[in-house]
């Protein structure tokens, strides 16, 4: 593959049961590609942990996957309300979700350390009332 | 252990993918926080869980995992069940309560993993 691959998405924000649904097909897309397992689960836990993020606190988004010969890119972009304090969403166990989130099963605040703890590299990019840009690699 | 063993050691009543019943487990997890499913990779094979949602099969698809145990009677929808066979996972329903289940694996030798990434 010499041109780089990319898959786009949109997240619906409205629903809670199809969240994850992207993050499902990049699965199917990169086992097709014969991507190795580690790599395939550690992408889709952190798209899947993003595109989740998109639907319980920012009304969804678009993701786009992008996979050349070196790396597979995430990048998961909404226009919610942006996230104030970046360091302290970072920290394992922060959340500001409600208690119906958590009784999906959502809201331990484990989302954002582990999409860093999944991929090689990620940036935030938030403006507090206008949205929030993540961009994830893993490395092949 | 055998996913058949599973079935039987919690009398639980397999909802799907009865053809993978023989397959080898070796390790898993309970829990009703999907993310903290999520923050342990390494080769978790069965899910012990209450939480009943479509994101709890996501989970398990995301993570490779091969079983999910519904416990204290939680009935999966049939639009779950769906999407778990479709990925060839075990879905089964127990009376059980969580530490009950999760005690009568780990008692006869399946045990968790608590390794990160
Ligand atoms: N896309 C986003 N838009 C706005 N805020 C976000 C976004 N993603 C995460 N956050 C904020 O960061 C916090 C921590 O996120 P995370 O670690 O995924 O935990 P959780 O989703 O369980 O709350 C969230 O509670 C929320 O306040
Ligand atoms: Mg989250």
């Amino acid at each position: 593959m010499s041109e780089p691959l990319i898959f786009h998405f949109d997240v619906d924000g409205e629903n809670f049961t199809s969240a994850g649904q992207a993050s499902t097909q990049v699965k199917k897309n990169l086992r097709q590609l014969g991507l190795s397992p580690d790599i395939i689960r550690r992408v889709s836990i952190a798209m899947y942990e993003g595109e989740i993020n998109m639907v319980i606190h920012a009304d969804g988004g678009t993701a786009d996957v992008g996979v050349t010969e070196e790396y597979v890119e995430i990048v998961l972009k909404d226009h919610g309300p942006g996230i104030p304090n970046v360091e302290q969403a970072m920290q394992e166990g922060f959340s500001t979700a409600t208690d119906t989130i958590r009784s999906l099963g959502f809201g331990a605040g484990m989302g954002l350390p582990n999409m860093k703890r999944y991929t090689d590299s990620m940036e935030i990019d938030t403006v507090v009332g206008v949205g929030t840009t993540i961009t994830m690699r893993v490395n092949l | 252990m055998k996913i058949s063993m599973i079935r039987d050691l919690l009398d639980a009543e397999v909802l799907c993918s009865e053809e993978s019943l023989d397959h080898e487990v070796y390790s898993a997890c309970g829990s009703d926080m999907m993310s903290d499913v999520l923050a342990y990779v390494k080769d978790q094979a069965v899910l012990l869980t209450g939480l009943v949602n479509p994101q709890v099969i996501r989970t398990a698809e995301m993570m490779d995992m091969v079983c999910i145990v519904f416990v204290r009677s939680k009935r999966p929808t049939p639009a779950m069940v769906q999407m778990a066979e479709a990925d060839g996972i075990v879905v089964m329903a127990t009376s059980k309560r969580m530490y009950e289940a999760c005690g009568m694996l780990y008692a006869n030798g399946l045990i968790g993993t608590a390794t990160h990434v």
